[in-house]
C-alpha cells in the first residue's frame, strides 16, 4: 500500500511556473488588437454630477467610446450593482450603479469609462473629460455618521443608518444586576483593506459567431461572477465563461462584483475586440472595498471570581457609501465575540453606518480579528481590576472539551446557531504559555526593566467559523486518454488548491499526486461552484475531491471486477491499475477502463458498466466548523521614539486534519504577517470631508520582510465529526488573534505607567503619545 | 506625447532594437513590446518592488524608470533566471523548497532582488537579508519562506521559526 498523501507536505504543483516568469495573471494575457479601458472617478466624497462633456476626449486618435451611465444598455441605467446577501435587517440598502448616476458618494466613484487603443491613450483622454460637479457635504467618520443632525451621505435619505440589528440570548439585565464587577471600555479598530500585490483585472472578449462572451477575471469567485453577468446581461448558461486565471492574491476584496467588472463585457460586444482594465494603485485604494473602521462600546459583568456573568455592547461599523456585500463582516463581528469562553448572556446592537467612502466588504479574518480584539482586552481589563492572572481569568472561562458540541447561543451568518464542533481550547492556551514560557517571562521582565528595558507579553485566544457552506463542486474524470483531471469551482489565488486537492483524491485512487491535473477557476470545467472565502475550500472542496475519488475508485473496481471476472473484494488500486490483490499481472489501466466505460457506438454497455469515468461530487456541510487556537507574542517598547519590536511570536494553530502541512504553516505565517499589519501598521486614512489620504505604498505601510520576526508555530489536531476528513479552514486563523495579542504585549510592556490601549492599528506617535510625561526624551510634547 | 525613439538593448542575451515611446516606462516596454510578462507591476509607484528587474547587474524599479534609459544596457528579467540548461536557478529551486511563494505576483521580484544579492557574493545575516528584502512587498507568505530560501542558497540557515 502507498503511504497516504494526505498530511504530508507533498510539493507544490503550482510552483515551476510562477518561479519562470510563466504566471498567466490577467494582464499576463496579451491578444492581438486588445482595448484598454481607464475611469473618470470622482475627486469629491460626495457631488451633484451638473454635467459631463467627452468631447474632446473623443476626439483624441485612437478613442474609440466614451461613456456615461447614459451610454449604457437601458436595463442598466436603472439596474444597480446587485445586492449579494440580503438581509431583511438591512433598512437602507444603497447600491452603486456601473456608472454614476447622478450623484457621487465616494473619491473613487467610477463616472466615465474611456475605451482606447493603449493604456496610456485611454488615461490621457480620461483626462480631458470634463465633469462639473456641485460639491456637497460629506460624511467621513461613522462615529459623526450616527449623530444628530449629521451630513447624510445620500441626499436622499434621511439617516445616515443602514441596519440595526440586535443579537442577544440569557438575561443580561440580571447578569448586569448580581455582578461582583462591570468592565466598561470603548475600542476603536481598523483593519485597512486587502492590499493584494496584484491589482483588480479583467479582459472580455466577444464570439459574434457564437453571441459568447469570455471574461477573464482577477476574482476569487468565477461561478458567482457568471451569476451576476448572465442577470444583468440576460444570457443564457452557454453564453457566458468566467475565468479566473492566476490571481494574485485576494484576502476578501476580490469576492465582490465590482461596477468596473459590468463593463467589460459590454464594451467587448460594442467594439467587436477584446477589452481589458488593469486597475493601477490609485484607484485600487480608493476604489476596492476595503474593512476600515468599527467603534465598540462594551460592557462585560463577572462574579468575584472572574467568571464572566454576561455581556451587552454596541458595534459601530462603517459601511462606506453603499452595500452591496450586505453585513456579513459586521454580523460575524458580533457573533464571534464569545469565543471560546462561556458567556451565560449576550447583548450586542450591532449599527451599519453609511459614509462618504468607499465601500466595505471582507478583508482576511472579516470583523473576527476586531471582536476578538474586543473580548480579550476585556479579559485583560478584569484581570487587572481582579487582581488576578491573565491566563488563570481565560481559563476559568474556557469552554471545556466535554461540552462538545457547544451551542453559543447566537445565529451565524450560515444562518445557524453557532454550534462549536470540536476542539480543547483549555489545552491550546497551555500549550502557547508553555512554548512561550509564561512564568519564567515574569521574572525576565522584571530583570529587563531593572536595565530601562520595556518588554511585554501578550496572549489572545479565538474561535473561527470556517468551511461555510453550501457547497464546493469537485469532477473527477479519467479520460479515455488515461489521463485524470480534477475540475472545481474552487479558485485560488495563492492557497495551493491544485497541490492539495490532488493529494486527497489521490489517496482513494492510489496513485501520487503528481498524476492528477486539477483545474480551477473556469466556469466551463464543472457546471456549478460557490468560490475561494471563509476558509471554506478545504473543508467544501477537500472532501467533494474525496467523495468524488472514492465515487471512481468504486466505479473502477465495479467496470473491473464484472470484465475481469473477479470478485470486487479482491482488487486493489495503484498507479493507475487495477489489479488482483496477489496477483498484480492480473490488471487493467485506467486508460482500459475509461475506454470500456465509454462504450462503443451501436452497442449497449456491458453488465455493471455506466457511462464514462467521471463523478461530480458537492459534498455539503451541515453548519460551519470551528477552527481556534492561541497566540502568545513579547515585544520590547522603544518609550523614547514608541518603536515596537517583536521577540517572540507564537501560534498554537488548531484547524482538524492538516492535508498539507506546509501549506497550512504558510496560511498560518501569512495571516500572522497580515495581523501584524492590522496592530501596528496599516491605516487607511481619511479627511473629515471623505479625502482619502493614504493612496500608495509609501503612505498606508504594509508588513516588510523587516517587521515580521520568525513565527513559532505549533499544531494540535481535533478533527470535525461534521465532514468524512474531519477538516476544518486553516487560511484566516493567523490574523484573527494577532491585533489582540500584540496590543495586550504593548500594554504589558506599559504596564509600570499604567497604560490601557483600546485601538488598534497603534502606531509609534501613539505609543509616545500614550507615555506622555513617561516618554523618555524628546518625542513628546504635550 | 507620442515621440518615438529608437532604443536598442540587450534582454536575457537576446538583442533588441525597437522604436518605442520616450515615456514608456521599462516594465511596460518589457511587457508589451518583447511579451515578457514575468516582471509584474504592482504599484507603478516605485515601493512595492514587483517590477524588479538587473539593469546592467543591478536591481531597478522598472516602473520608475523609461524603456530608453536602458538604451545600451544588458537587462535580466525573471525569464533569464534559470540555469544553462533549463532547470531551475539556485533561489528558484529554493523558493519551492521552502514554500517562499503563494500567490506568485511578487515572486519575479523576489527573485531578481535576491539575485542581486546572491551576485554581490557576501554572507549576509538573516536580518541583513531581511533589509534588503523591504523594498519588495509580499502579501501571502509573511516572508518567511522567502528568508529562509534566501539564507540557504547563501548558505546560512535560519535560527527560528520552523513548526515544532
Amino acid at each position: 500500500m502507498r503511504t497516504p498523501s494526505v498530511g504530508r507536505s507533498s510539493p507544490r504543483v503550482e510552483d515551476e511556473n510562477l518561479l519562470r516568469g510563466r504566471g498567466q495573471f490577467v494582464d499576463d494575457i496579451q491578444i492581438p488588437g486588445t482595448l484598454h479601458l481607464a475611469f473618470v472617478r470622482s475627486p469629491h466624497a460626495h457631488a451633484r454630477i451638473k454635467s459631463i462633456d467627452t468631447s474632446s476626449s473623443l476626439s483624441l486618435t485612437g478613442v474609440i467610446h466614451v461613456w456615461t451611465i447614459d451610454d449604457l444598455p437601458k436595463g442598466l441605467q436603472d439596474q444597480p450593482i446587485p445586492l449579494v446577501h440580503p438581509n431583511p435587517a438591512i433598512k437602507q440598502g444603497f447600491l452603486p450603479y456601473v456608472l454614476a448616476k447622478g450623484e457621487v458618494h465616494y473619491v473613487g466613484e467610477p463616472i466615465v469609462v474611456v475605451v482606447a487603443q493603449t493604456r496610456a491613450l485611454a488615461e490621457d483622454a480620461s483626462e480631458l473629460v470634463s465633469v462639473e460637479y456641485e460639491v456637497l457635504p460629506a460624511i467621513s467618520d461613522c462615529k459623526d455618521a450616527v449623530q444628530e443632525g449629521a451630513v447624510l451621505c445620500h441626499t436622499n435619505s434621511s439617516t445616515n443608518i443602514a441596519a440595526r440589528v440586535p443579537f442577544s440570548y440569557g438575561n443580561v439585565a440580571q447578569a448586569f444586576e448580581k455582578a461582583h464587577l462591570v468592565i466598561k471600555e470603548s475600542f476603536f479598530q481598523h483593519r485597512g483593506g486587502s492590499f493584494f500585490m496584484e491589482c483588480r483585472a479583467g479582459l472580455a472578449q466577444y464570439d459574434s459567431h457564437l453571441d459568447q462572451y469570455t471574461v477573464h477575471l482577477g476574482t476569487q469567485v468565477p461561478h458567482q461572477m457568471k451569476r451576476f453577468y448572465m442577470d444583468m446581461l440576460e444570457l443564457g448558461d452557454q453564453q457566458i465563461r468566467v475565468i479566473a486565471p492566476d490571481v494574485g492574491g485576494g484576502f476578501g476584496s476580490k469576492a465582490p462584483f465590482y461596477a468596473e467588472y459590468a463593463l467589460l463585457p459590454l464594451l467587448a460586444k460594442a467594439t467587436g475586440k477584446p477589452v481589458k482594465w488593469i486597475e493601477d494603485r490609485f484607484e485600487n485604494f480608493t476604489s476596492t472595498f476595503q474593512e476600515r473602521d468599527q467603534y465598540w462600546d462594551m460592557e462585560l459583568a463577572l462574579d468575584e471570581h472572574g467568571r464572566i456573568l454576561g455581556l451587552q455592547g454596541q458595534l459601530l461599523h462603517d459601511s462606506g457609501a453603499y452595500l452591496p456585500r450586505g453585513l456579513i463582516v459586521q454580523w460575524i463581528s458580533a457573533t464571534t465575540v464569545p469565543g471560546p469562553y462561556v458567556v451565560p448572556s449576550f447583548q450586542m446592537e450591532m449599527i451599519s453606518v453609511l459614509t462618504n467612502r468607499v465601500p466595505t466588504s471582507a478583508v482576511r479574518g472579516a470583523g473576527r480579528p476586531q471582536a476578538i480584539f474586543a473580548m480579550e482586552r476585556l479579559l485583560d481589563r478584569a484581570a487587572q481590576k481582579l487582581g488576578i492572572d491573565r491566563a488563570e481569568i481565560r481559563r476559568r472561562n474556557f469552554i471545556q472539551p466535554d461540552q462538545m458540541p457547544y451551542k453559543v447561543g447566537l445565529i451565524y451568518r450560515d444562518g445557524k446557531p453557532v454550534t462549536y464542533d470540536s476542539g480543547d481550547y483549555p489545552a491550546s492556551q497551555d500549550l502557547a504559555l508553555n512554548h512561550i514560557d509564561y512564568e519564567g517571562f515574569k521574572i525576565e521582565q522584571a530583570n529587563a526593566l531593572s536595565t530601562g528595558r520595556h518588554i511585554g507579553l501578550g496572549l489572545a485566544n479565538y474561535v473561527e467559523g470556517t468551511g461555510l457552506g453550501p457547497y464546493e463542486a469537485v469532477t473527477i474524470r479519467i479520460s479515455t486518454t488515461g489521463r485524470i483531471f480534477l475540475y472545481t469551482g474552487a479558485s485560488p489565488q495563492g492557497q495551493s488548491h491544485q497541490t492539495t486537492l490532488a493529494q486527497i483524491a489521490a489517496d482513494q485512487l492510489g496513485m501520487d499526486p503528481s498524476m492528477i491535473k486539477v483545474v480551477t477557476g473556469d466556469t466551463a470545467a464543472v457546471p456549478m461552484g460557490v468560490g475561494t472565502f471563509a476558509a471554506r475550500t478545504a473543508v467544501n472542496a477537500g472532501n467533494s475531491a474525496h467523495l468524488a475519488a472514492l465515487a471512481i475508485r468504486e466505479k473502477i473496481i465495479k467496470i473491473a471486477a464484472s470484465t475481469m471476472e473477479v470478485k470486487e473484494d479482491d482488487l486493489e488500486l495503484e498507479d493507475g491499475f487495477v489489479f488482483v490483490r496477489g496477483t498484480p499481472d492480473l490488471r487493467k489501466s485506467f486508460r482500459e477502463i475509461a475506454i470500456i466505460s465509454g462504450g462503443v457506438p451501436g452497442f449497449s454497455l456491458p453488465d455493471g458498466v455506466s457511462a464514462g469515468l467521471e463523478h461530480l461530487s458537492t459534498f455539503s456541510p451541515k453548519q460551519s466548523t470551528y477552527s481556534n487556537g492561541t497566540h502568545a507574542a513579547i515585544v520590547e517598547v522603544d518609550i523614547e521614539t514608541g518603536h515596537i519590536k517583536i521577540l517572540r511570536y507564537v501560534v498554537v494553530h488548531d484547524c482538524g486534519r492538516v492535508i498539507n502541512p506546509k501549506v497550512v504553516h504558510g496560511q498560518v505565517i501569512g495571516g500572522v504577517a497580515h495581523g501584524i499589519g492590522n496592530a501596528f501598521y496599516e491605516h487607511m486614512r481619511y479627511d473629515s470631508q471623505g479625502q482619502p489620504l493614504t493612496t500608495h505604498f509609501g503612505d498606508y505601510l504594509l508588513p516588510q520582510a523587516s517587521d515580521i520576526p520568525p513565527i513559532e508555530v505549533l499544531h494540535m489536531t481535533s478533527l470535525s465529526p461534521l465532514n468524512p476528513l474531519g477538516i476544518k479552514g486553516a487560511g484566516e486563523g493567523g490574523t484573527l488573534p494577532a491585533a489582540a495579542t500584540l496590543i495586550s504585549a504593548v500594554e504589558d510592556a506599559l504596564k509600570p505607567y499604567g497604560i490601557l490601549i483600546n485601538e488598534s492599528p497603534l502606531s509609534p506617535m501613539k505609543v509616545v503619545s500614550l507615555l506622555g510625561k513617561h516618554a523618555l526624551g524628546r518625542t513628546y510634547s504635550s | 506625447m507620442n515621440n518615438n525613439q529608437t532604443l536598442s538593448l540587450t534582454v536575457n542575451g537576446v538583442n533588441h532594437v525597437r522604436e518605442v515611446p520616450s515615456r514608456m516606462n521599462l516594465v511596460d516596454f518589457l511587457r508589451n513590446e518583447l511579451k515578457l510578462t514575468g516582471s509584474h507591476v504592482g504599484c507603478e509607484h516605485g515601493v512595492c518592488g514587483a517590477c524588479t528587474v538587473l539593469v546592467d547587474g543591478l536591481s531597478v524599479r522598472a516602473c520608475l524608470m523609461f524603456a530608453v534609459q536602458a538604451e545600451g544596457c544588458n537587462v535580466t528579467t525573471v525569464e533569464g533566471l534559470a540555469n544553462a540548461d533549463g532547470s531551475l536557478s539556485p533561489l528558484q529551486a529554493a523558493f519551492h523548497e521552502h514554500h517562499g511563494l503563494q500567490c506568485g505576483f511578487c515572486t519575479p521580484g523576489m527573485l531578481m532582488t535576491l539575485q542581486e544579492l546572491l551576485q554581490e557574493g557576501k554572507m549576509p545575516s538573516e536580518d541583513e537579508v531581511r533589509e534588503r528584502l523591504s523594498g519588495n512587498l509580499c502579501r501571502c507568505t509573511g516572508y518567511e519562506g522567502i528568508v529562509q530560501a534566501a539564507l540557504e542558497v547563501l548558505n546560512r540557515h535560519p535560527s527560528a521559526g520552523r513548526d515544532q
